[in-house]
């Protein structure tokens, strides 16, 4: 295939008197996979949007090996031998993964038959050809995220794509999912494709970029090595220098004050979520739960705040049950929780920054208690939170669905937090926060620990998960599979999330120095990734 | 920007048990988000322009003399022409006269002659705003009231019960109609209410369902000795005691009663439910997002039988209205006492988009069209019923503000400013299709 080179040059794209990108220079040369690094917000996806045809700039040109090109559509585009894949991906559910390649290109026969033959074919090509490894029979609603992607890419390749755009592809990944998205992508530039891959994840950018352009507030603020030190990126995409290591004194932990006992958590259809789990949590003390998606995380947190019933087993909160407590009167007895999908269960999205800020606290003084809501108190409980987090909006009365996702975590995280806790619950508390508003984020939470709050954090970064916790608790299939101290090294930790408890396979991998970013040994990566379809098929 | 975590719901994970609605917006809430979100005041406004272009097409088409005059239009198309603008220029002045002012009444210098149109239209409106809220505030808690019929109905039969068996002073009756209407109203309507936010039926489907037996209940109570009017076979009921009317404001020869009083008093408390109290903060927060309200402490079953309730209530004012207002001279049931309010109700939340204001001119606009169309039937021959064609079209076009865009070549309301932030922020895939 002949290899394609990309340019943009000066392009710029004004909303009214937003600009989102300003004369932005940006060359991709065939077969180099070239990583756009930016906070959420600086214009990365925009960029690629004007790429795609989607947006037409207000000013600069594209240029495809030489040649100005005008996209007025995904399809000119597409023509010209770009293809995209969306963080949301276009995929028809119901369809197999060879008719979902092949949707909009059908082969047809005589009288308009289906070819379905040749569009196996064509997959199977492509995936011997690349090492895409996706049965063509399978129902897409059956493929977990990861497979689903790699139906993405493959409908790109089809069309015969030779400059590939993946925004945000490993925002619902695993990180062994991830792994092989890595894989995939050294692949297709090792043919001759180049990638565009946009992120605001540092590790990835250093494990798989040859090039790195940074992107700040919709201007390119520098190109950067993939050798250049992950503080110095962060730098350069915040634009001030940031501290990517959590600052925390070692744990003083106090009293029990939570536990869990014997806890069950079953769905209405009987699957069992939630499996025997014993906790306990003390003063002071940050438990990190971690694990891979869909391993009962979700339906733990769920149960405490009252949204499950559990189906046996007994959760205290100092001393008090709260394993019968409507969700108001647990975050009444003084729960903060932070959901998993801020955007599902988080913030109501036509709602003003204000009322979000205080959507579950109206009922309660000063912000009401009695049959009215005090309109002065709430918006100056407005002012308030968005100076302190620092939060970006227009103004307090914008609804919250159009802040940036990192603005709408922190109007959670303020909510949750700008009252006396008894217990903290984050989910994934900085899922699509770009770096400032993460240590931001993590110091807060290490405050809340400081004041003596005992914390509980899911998360399936586990970078994450051994910055901030004192005790890590592995959950797998509803178990805790092992609780193991922040020390513990990457290798046992990930054979814990695999499931494995074998104590003599615990204690070698635990003499193992830490496993780095994209080192993680190939055993593990395909034990968790199987695991994690079957979960989905469970 | 790109920054919006993809919802980790896949089919990796489990099926939430409760997730049927969880992907899905309810139909309620669609139609709340097209509503709210999907028109403005320009839209509006072009709408019943075109509503009334397409009123006066009709009222040439269906009138012979006119149409016989177009065979010649060829040979001479002033002719036709002239004649088809006479006749809609009368109609149309003729509807004027009956809704606003006729100049020719003020020769007479009586005030009731004078003030007659305007009168008829604000009784016309008064019941529309009642209906207009009762629909609205279902809407803003993602509920489809199609049963405000029914509820009318329920309050009706109330009200008119409390109105001809007890026999009070003034005032103390009157007040305990309306009560009786409301409670008829809100409780029918709470069933269905229950029925949903308990055990997941759809209010849409109930709410129809509530309707017959509303309708077919109230047909039977009228053939009941409790009820039906003594010496007749007719399906009409007792007539109520005087005390227990809605009095007329400005004397007898003007309808308009204290019934707009307690429409405008309904306006107030909606605003006031909406936006200041808590009960509306849960209601709002359960139509927009059920998920998070509930993730936030708030029972979201509680909230759609509070809506109901509530909606409900206000078509039980209907209700009342219906049967001691001043257009039922005997204040007496009958089987058509809804009058088909209930499902104007809806219209006039469509093109009031829920608003309390909105709510308002949508029911003044509909009250003005329906007493100025006496008018133009009496006075200029149009048959009334243009005047329902009118009120379609106005609806059709308010529901789908992009037609309304195409026929006068408006921008997208999305192009620039907020909306296009909105894209921006959420990484604009959704310009893909």
């Amino acid at each position: 295939m002949t290899a394609l080179k990309l340019e943009l040059r000066g392009i710029t794209k004004r909303f009214g008197s937003l600009v989102a990108n300003d004369h932005i220079d940006l060359t991709v040369e065939p077969g180099e996979i070239h990583c756009l690094l930016g906070e959420n917000g600086a214009g990365k996806s925009t960029l690629m949007n004007v790429l795609y045809g989607l947006y037409e700039p207000t000013s600069g040109e594209i240029v495809v090996d030489g040649q100005p090109r005008t996209f007025r559509t995904a399809g000119d585009a597409i023509d010209a031998g770009i293809g995209m894949v969306h963080q949301h991906f276009m995929l028809v559910p119901v369809f197999t993964v060879a008719e979902n390649v092949m949707l909009g290109e059908e082969e047809t026969k005589a009288l308009g038959w289906l070819d379905r033959r040749r569009a196996r074919k064509k997959v199977l090509d492509l995936v011997a050809e690349y090492g895409l490894a996706v049965d063509p029979d399978v129902m897409v609603e059956d493929l977990p995220v990861g497979l689903q992607q790699r139906v993405e890419i493959l409908k790109a390749l089809v069309r015969d794509a030779k400059v590939l755009i993946l925004d945000e592809p490993t925002a619902v990944l695993t990180p062994q999912e991830t792994q092989e998205l890595f894989r995939v992508m050294r692949a297709l530039r090792a043919s001759g494709h180049s990638i565009v891959f946009i992120t605001h994840k540092l590790k990835e950018v250093k494990a798989v970029a040859d090039r790195i352009t940074v992107i700040r507030r919709g201007k390119v603020v520098g190109t950067a090595e993939p050798s250049a030190s992950e503080t110095e990126l962060a730098s350069l995409m915040v634009g001030r220098p940031v501290d990517l290591v959590v600052h925390k004194e070692p744990a003083r932990p106090g009293d029990v004050r939570f536990t869990m006992d014997k806890v069950t958590v079953v769905d209405d259809l009987g699957n069992v979520h939630v499996d025997g789990v014993d906790l306990e949590l003390r003063e002071g003390e940050i438990l990190g739960i971690a694990g891979v998606q869909g391993n009962g995380q979700t339906e733990l947190t769920e149960a405490i705040l009252g949204l499950r019933r559990p189906a046996a087993g007994k959760i205290t909160l100092d001393g008090r049950d709260l394993s019968t407590l409507s969700p108001r009167k647990t975050l009444e007895m003084g729960v903060g929780f932070v959901p998993e999908d801020r955007q599902h269960d988080g913030i109501v999205g036509e709602f003003t920054v204000a009322e979000n800020l205080v959507l579950d606290l109206v009922t309660r003084p000063p912000f009401g208690g009695g049959v009215a809501i005090n309109p002065k108190s709430v918006r100056e409980n407005a002012y308030k939170r968005v100076r302190e987090f620092d939060i970006r909006t227009q103004s307090i009365d914008s609804p919250a669905g159009t802040l940036s996702g990192g603005n709408q975590q922190k109007v959670v995280v303020a909510r949750e937090m700008s009252r006396p806790l008894r217990l903290f619950i984050a989910s994934q508390p900085t899922r699509g926060v770009d770096v400032g508003a993460m240590e931001f984020i993590h110091q807060r939470i290490v405050a809340e620990r400081d004041l003596g709050t005992p914390v509980i954090i899911v998360s399936t970064e586990l970078d994450e998960v051994v910055a901030l916790a004192d005790r890590i608790a592995v959950m797998y299939r509803g178990r805790i599979v092992g609780i193991v101290p922040p020390t513990a090294s990457r290798e046992q930790l990930g054979l814990l999330m695999a499931g494995v408890d074998d104590p003599a396979l615990l204690a070698a991998a635990a003499g193992k120095p830490d496993a780095e970013a994209d080192g993680t040994t190939d055993s593990t990566d395909t034990t968790d990734s199987t695991n994690d379809g079957e979960e989905g098929q469970a | 920007m790109s920054d919006e975590t993809p919802a980790p719901e896949t089919p990796a994970t489990p099926a939430k048990p409760d997730g049927g609605d969880r992907k899905q917006p309810s139909m309620g809430k669609q139609i709340v988000d097209a509503i709210v979100t999907g028109n403005s005041v320009v839209v509006t406004f072009l709408a019943i322009v075109l509503g009334l272009v397409v009123g006066g097409i009709l009222m040439v088409l269906s009138d012979q003399e006119v149409l016989d005059k177009y065979k010649y239009f060829f040979a001479d198309p002033g002719d036709s022409l002239s004649a088809s603008w006479t006749l809609v220029k009368n109609a149309y002045v003729a509807l004027f006269e009956g809704s606003i002012v006729d100049p020719s009444t003020f020769d007479s210098n009586y005030a009731p002659f004078i003030l007659g149109p305007i009168s008829e239209t604000i009784s016309q409106a008064t019941p529309l705003i009642f209906g207009g809220i009762a629909i609205s505030i279902a809407f803003r808690a993602g509920l489809f009231n199609i049963g405000a019929q029914g509820q009318i109905i329920a309050g009706a039969i109330l009200a008119s019960w409390m109105g001809f068996q007890f026999d009070l002073p003034v005032g103390i009756h009157l007040i305990l109609v309306i009560l009786a209407g409301i409670l008829g109203g809100a409780f029918y309507a709470a069933i269905a209410g229950v029925l949903k936010g308990r055990f997941g039926a759809h209010e849409v489907i109930i709410t129809i369902m509530l309707n017959y037996i509303a309708l077919y209940f109230l047909s039977w109570l009228l053939t009941t000795d409790a009820f039906q009017r003594p010496g007749t076979q007719q399906l009409i009921g007792k007539s109520a005691h005087s005390n227990a009317t809605l009095p007329r404001l400005f004397g007898d020869e003007l309808r308009i009663n204290l019934g707009i009083i307690l429409a405008l008093a309904a306006l107030v408390l909606y605003w006031w439910i909406l936006n200041r109290s808590a009960m509306g903060f849960e209601l709002r927060a359960v139509g927009s997002n059920p998920e998070a309200a509930r993730t936030a402490g708030m029972s979201v079953p509680r909230a759609q039988v509070v809506a109901m309730a509530l909606s409900g209530g206000m078509a039980g004012l209907i209700g009342v209205s219906q049967v001691m207002g001043p257009y039922n001279p005997a204040h007496s049931l009958t089987t058509a006492i809804d009058a088909g309010l209930g499902f104007t109700a809806i219209t006039v939340a469509l093109l009031g988009r829920t608003s309390p204001v909105g709510v308002l001119f949508a029911s003044l606009l509909f009250g003005a069209l329906q007493a100025g169309g006496s008018r133009m039937q009496a006075s200029a021959g149009v048959s009334i019923d243009i005047v329902i064609v009118v009120q379609a079209v106005i609806v059709l076009m308010v529901a789908a503000p992009p037609l309304v865009r195409t026929i006068f070549r408006l921008k997208g309301a999305h192009s620039g400013g907020e909306g296009a932030l909105v894209a921006t922020e959420t990484g604009g895939v959704g310009g893909e299709s």
